[in-house]
This record gives C-alpha cells, structure tokens and sequence, in this order.
C-alpha cells in the first residue's frame, strides 16, 4: 500500500493528538473532579405532590453553613422555588426533575447545567465562592413560554 | 468535450428533482433564520408575521431546522449521491423505478410533516423531543421520509454491486464507492430514530400507549442525531475529495488514504451519541466516558482528510506557479465561484472542527451544553462545511444538468457575503453561549437579559442579514439556471479528479465492504445495547401535560 512518508507521520500525529485528548478528559473527569450530572433515582412526574420529599421542595440546611440540599422542580414554565438562597462556600447539592416535559437548568457564571427529564431526577453539586445573585434559567425549548423561564439564586455572605 | 458522458433522462430528471425540493426548502427555511437573528438584535417581526399566520417564533424555528438541517441536506445529499453513483460508473440505475419509488415516498413524508407544522400542531423542533406530542401524521411523515431515502439507497447500492460484479477486480471509481458508503453509513444512523419514532412515538401519538420514556427516545434518537452530522459532512468530503483538486487544476493525493479515512468515518461515527447527552442523568457516567473517547478518535480520519485535501490542492497551487510555504494559496483559483465556496467552507469547517473537540470535552461541555455556543457551532459545521460546499456543487451541477451557464459575477458574490456574513454570525453566537445565553431562546423577548449581551445580540443580527443575503443571491443563482433562457446552451464536463497513482493500486480489502460493515454494526451493538437494556428495564412512561403549550 502506497503511502506518502509526510502523510505516515502526520497520522501518528493525529494518533497521539488523540491519545492526549483522551487522557485530558479522564483527568479532567478523575482527578479534578469534573462532576457530570448523575442519576439519583426514578419518579413518577405526575405524583410527585403526593411524594414526600418532592411535594415540599426547596433548601434544606443539612450542615449549617456547610451543606445544602436544593429539591428544584421545573415545569412549564417556571422553576419552583423561583428563589433559592444559600451561603457562599457551602456545598450545594442540587436534585432536579421535571412535572412535565424536558427543561434545561443552568447557572449561569457557572459551570452547573443539566438537562431536565420527567420521570429522571438529577443531581449535581456545586460550592458557590462569590456571594451574589445568579440566574438560573431554562436552556430546552419547553413550549411558549420557555423564553421567561427563569430564577434566582441568592448567595448569601458565608456563614462564619 | 463533446463525449461528456450525460445521465440517462430518467435518472437525470431525478437528480434535478431532488435539487428543486432541496432549493425550495432552504429558500423557506432561510427566511426564519433571518427573523430569529433580526430577534436577536432587537428587530421582532413576529407581530407582522402573526398577521400573515405564524403562530411563533418556535412554530418558525421548527421550520427553520427542519427544512434547512433535513430537507434541504438530505434532498441535495440523495440527489448528488444518485449523480455519483450513476456517473461515477456511467451506468444506468439498475431500476430507475424503484429510486423514482423513493422519492415518491420521501416526497409524501415530507408534505404530511410539513401540513402538521404548518398548521402549527407540531412545533416540536426538528428534535421532537417528548413527551412534546405532535399528531401521529407528523410521526408517520417523518417515517415515510426516511423509509423513502433507504428505498433511493437500496436502490443505488444495487446499481453499485451490479456494476462490481459486471467489473470483476476492477476497483470501483472512489465517486461511486464513496457515495454508497455514505448511504451505508445513513442506513446504520437512521436504524435509531426508526426505533424511536416506530416503538415509542408513533403507537403513543395514536393513543395506542400511554406515555414514553424520555431517556429511551433520547438515547435513540441522538444514535441517528450525531451520524447525521456525517451524512451531512461525507459529501460535502466527497467534493472535497474527488472534484475540488481537478477544479483547482490537480489530483487526488492519495485514492488508499480517502478510501480509508471513508471507512473510518462509518466505522466511528455512530457508536457515539452520548456525547450529546453528557448531561443527560438517566445515561450511567461510565458509559458517557466511553462515547467521548470514540467520539475524539473521529480525529484521526478527520486529520487525513486536512491532510490529503490540503496536499491534493497544494499539488495544484505549485501547478499554477505557487511559491512559498503560502503562496500556493493565493494561486489557487478563486476566481471560480465553485472553488470559492469550496475552499471558504472548508477553511470554516476548521474552526467548527475546533470547537466541536471543545463540545466534546465534558468540562466544557458542561459550560456550553445547550449555550448560543452551540447554534454557532453548527451554523459553522452543517450551515457552511456543508451548505457553501453544496452551494458549490451547485455552480458546477446544475449547468451540466440544464445546460445553462453560471452567472458568475453573482455567485462570486454571494460566496463571500455568506462566508463572510457567517464568521460575524457564529462569533457573535460563540461568545454569547460563553457569556451563558441559551439556545432555542427568542433572546430579543426574554426577560433576564443582561446589559453586557446587546452588543453581541446585535452582531448576530447583522451578521445574520449578510448571510441572509448570500443565502439568497443563491436562491436566485439557481432559479436562474433553471428559468433564466440560455443563448445557447452550454457543456459542463463534471470534474471528477484523477488520482495521482493508479487506483487499481489501491489495496482491495479498502474496497471491500463485508469486513468493514460488519464492523461497524458491532461497534454500534457494543457500545448501546447495555445502556438500552437498563433503559428498557427501568422505562418510566411519560405523557404529555394536558396543557396545550405551543
Ligand atoms: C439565512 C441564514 C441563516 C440564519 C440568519 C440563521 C439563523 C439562526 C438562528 C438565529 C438560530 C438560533 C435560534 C435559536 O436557538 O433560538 C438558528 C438555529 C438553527 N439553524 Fe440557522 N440560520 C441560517 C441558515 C441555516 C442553515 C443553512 C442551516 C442548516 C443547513 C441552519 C440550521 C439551523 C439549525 C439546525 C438550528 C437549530 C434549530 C433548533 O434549535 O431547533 N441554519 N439559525
Ligand atoms: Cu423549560
């Protein structure tokens, strides 16, 4: 097979292009801990008024100061609660599903983004450092109103 | 000049009926993306729009994603593959009838689909992503369209392995070959939003369940929804490759290396949906892991295509009197509107290919997913790689099918007012996604818009007009060449380059196609079907909200 000396080492290139990348993104996902939204378990979208957890949600103090549960529901088209307040520095963990049909969730001046399912509640964490007010705002077309969907996140001065 | 060999009149009328379909669908689906980006910058002609009966502006952004990413890609891509297959073996369809059937099915699907969204019962975006519900004819159009392109395909691999058995050790011309592998590929990619549109979408929408699982439609959907992007692309390559040397006056580099970076795009480019759903939560993360490796390894063919395209065109620089590390650049011909097009839109497509590694990065992903970033991304990729290559095509294509001569002044111009309508375009959408503006987001209307967006909002808007000019001095280019009269008709020879060294040369196992499909079937097998079964196991079905939402 005829191949052209340039072309045989410009290929390696590409191979070890490649095999840099690869090895960048599992250290980005292992070592430094990139978090990708997970799973945290299934639902039922049309009960979740009757579910314990999912008919109050909203901020739970877990550790004063240092650890925050967020139960966030988006439907069309509002995120309840449309407010959140929480401590800059305390870790936050946010659990997101949807009442209805696909959202979008995303921080935006972070780095927090997930895509909102019915029956698929999702769960990533985030450690606010500044104290301010960030938009959380709806990234999947969801009908009409998508546009104005949108809330607040108050991040308060850290507790200590 | 005089023995340019010409379609048989069947197969010719087919090619031309494909272009028209495809033409008029850019012609309507451009239209919208010129509002959404006069939206952007603060112009909001929907009021008027409302009063000649558009409901939204998301009724118009379903239109502007399906007749641009779908109707007008896979017509041009169905009709330019049938040239390459026909021509590339100067041989007749094996049965016009069946191909023409095809189209005839393609072509139904396409009206069904189009009355639901045009009567705005499904403005569901060209992702239709449920538990959105559009009426089962919207469902049933979308499976005629692609049932009707895998009859056309069937069609030309038949003609394809007739021709090989009337051939026997003779390789096949790379035109040909090439063209069904695309088909082979498109075959492979549309198995899954078959799946998804014939088990879950299309018994829901006629009542027959009561819901379906969103990740399960997703997952499906995004093993036909990234493939896409190289059914897309591997034409626009074929140009690339087999006529952009000879129209710039040289060769093929390398016949063995385009056939094997062909073979490496069907074998990689399915078994890597997830990378669309790294954010996805349903989708274990293990498994994301996996597809963004597979999906980096598209580098490597990608790397062989820069670099037998960029050889195959410096060879005819030097040709033309070129010095210089550079200079055979400038000696190219970009006079020629057809070259033009070609050589700006693969010049774009390399900073689509940059930015879609950076997409394919989970950590920036995560930044991006969803972002304005992403629109530019792909008005890069498949809005210019691919429509300004077509374009391209064009400028050569339909004068050798009408017999009519390219207004040459025109489409030079409106080369450059797109490429460079596009680059103030997608740089202004670039940066908006980095500042956190979503996607699929009238942005003009929404309530949460910082101050620091407008310039950038307004970039698009301009950027978006510039380009919406090129795309319609082509619009008139080809109405041109399909009314305009001709003082007298004019022969094109189709520019098919030679390859440097013999292509008989080429191994055979690059021109045989058992080992390689069989391959990529496994690799698909592989890397879905642990994911599916866990899906399927754990399906939680979903209807739609009794609200009406669009
Ligand atoms: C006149 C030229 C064009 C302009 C001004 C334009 C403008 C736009 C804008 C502003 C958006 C973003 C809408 C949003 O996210 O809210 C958009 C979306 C899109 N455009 Fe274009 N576009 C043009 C041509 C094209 C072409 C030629 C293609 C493909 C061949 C294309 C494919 C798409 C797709 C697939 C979307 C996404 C639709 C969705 O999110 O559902 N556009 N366009
Ligand atoms: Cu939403």
């Amino acid at each position: 097979m005829h191949i052209h000396e340039l072309e045989k080492r410009w290929i390696q290139i590409s191979i070890a292009l490649l095999a840099a990348f690869a090895v960048l993104i599992g250290v980005a996902a292992f070592a430094f801990g990139v978090q990708v939204p997970t799973l945290e378990r299934r639902v039922d979208p049309t009960r979740l008024d009757e579910d314990p957890v999912w008919s109050n949600p909203g901020v739970r103090e877990i550790v004063p100061g240092e650890q925050y549960e967020v139960y966030l529901i988006s439907k069309a088209w509002q995120f309840v609660p449309r407010t959140i307040e929480v401590p800059a520095g305390a870790k936050v963990t946010f659990y997101i599903t949807s009442a209805d049909i696909q959202h979008g969730f995303k921080i935006v001046d972070t780095s927090v983004s997930m895509q909102v399912l019915p029956g698929y509640v999702g769960k990533v964490s985030y450690v606010f450092r500044e104290p301010g007010e960030y938009m959380m705002i709806c990234t999947e077309y969801c009908g009409l109103g998508h546009a104005a969907m949108y809330g607040v996140i108050k991040v308060l001065p850290p507790q200590k | 000049m005089s023995e340019v060999f010409q379609l048989p009149r069947s197969e010719k009328k087919l090619v031309v009926w494909h272009l028209v379909i495809a033409v008029a669908a850019l012609s309507v689906g451009g239209l919208f993306g010129l509002f959404q980006a006069l939206n952007y910058g603060g112009v909001d002609l929907y009021g008027f729009l409302g009063k000649l009966g558009l409901k939204s502006y998301y009724q118009g952004l379903t239109l502007h994603g399906v007749l641009n990413a779908i109707i007008w890609t896979t017509y041009f891509i169905m009709g330019f593959l049938t040239f390459n297959v026909v021509y590339g073996l100067k041989r007749p369809l094996k049965s016009a009838k069946l191909n023409w059937a095809g189209f005839w099915v393609m072509t139904l699907g396409l009206i069904l689909a189009a009355l639901m969204i045009l009567s705005n019962q499904a403005s569901v975006l060209y992702t239709f992503y449920p538990p959105l519900k559009a009426p089962w004819i919207f469902y049933l159009g979308l499976t005629l369209l692609v049932v009707g392109s895998w009859i056309e395909g069937w069609g030309l691999a038949w003609t394809f392995f007739a021709w090989k058995k009337e051939n026997p050790g003779v390789r096949s011309p790379f035109i040909a070959f090439a063209a069904v592998l695309t088909f082979i590929l498109w075959q492979l990619a549309t198995l899954g939003v078959a799946a998804e549109v014939l088990a879950l979408l299309l018994p829901w929408s006629m009542g027959l369940t009561q819901g379906v699982d969103v990740e399960l439609a997703r997952t499906l959907f995004w093993w036909f929804g990234h493939p896409l992007v190289y059914f897309w692309l591997l034409p626009a390559y074929i140009s690339w490759y087999a006529y952009l040397p000879r129209q710039a006056g040289g060769k093929l580099f390398s016949d063995t290396l385009a056939r094997l970076a062909f073979w490496l795009f069907l074998l990689l480019s399915v078994p890597v949906g997830f990378h669309h759903q790294y954010l996805d939560p349903g989708v274990p993360p293990g498994w994301r892991y996996i597809h963004a490796l597979l999906t980096l390894s598209v580098v490597v063919p990608s790397m062989m295509t820069l670099f037998t395209v960029v050889a195959s065109l410096e060879y005819a620089g030097r040709k033309r009197g070129g010095k210089g590390l550079f200079g055979w650049i400038w000696a190219l011909p970009w006079k020629d509107p057809s070259v033009a097009a070609q050589l700006l839109a693969g010049l774009i497509f390399m900073f689509g290919g940059i930015g879609g590694v950076l997409n394919a990065s989970y950590n920036i992903n995560m930044i991006l997913h969803n972002s304005a970033w992403v629109v530019g991304h792909f008005h890069l990729t498949v809005g210019t790689a691919v429509t300004l290559s077509f374009m391209g095509i064009s400028y050569w294509l339909v004068p050798y099918l009408t017999g009519k001569p390219l207004p040459e002044k025109v489409a030079r111009a409106q080369v450059w007012f797109y490429a460079i309508g596009m680059t103030i375009f997608s740089q202004a959408l670039h940066s908006l996604g980095l500042a956190g503006a979503p996607r699929r987001t009238p942005l003009g209307n929404a309530p949460y818009i910082p101050p620091e967006w407008q310039g950038l909002l307004l970039r698009v808007a301009i950027g978006g007009v510039l380009l919406a000019t090129g795309l319609y001095l082509y619009i008139y280019i080809m109405a041109r060449l399909a009314w305009g009269k001709a003082k007298k008709p004019v022969t094109v020879e189709p520019p098919v380059a030679e390859a440097l060294h013999d292509p008989q040369q080429t191994p055979a196992w690059l021109d045989s196609w058992r080992p390689w499909v069989i391959g990529a079937i496994a690799l698909v097998v592989l890397a879905y079907t642990p994911v599916l079964l866990d899906l399927i196991t754990n399906m939680v079905p979903v209807d739609a909200p009794m609200m009406k939402l669009w």
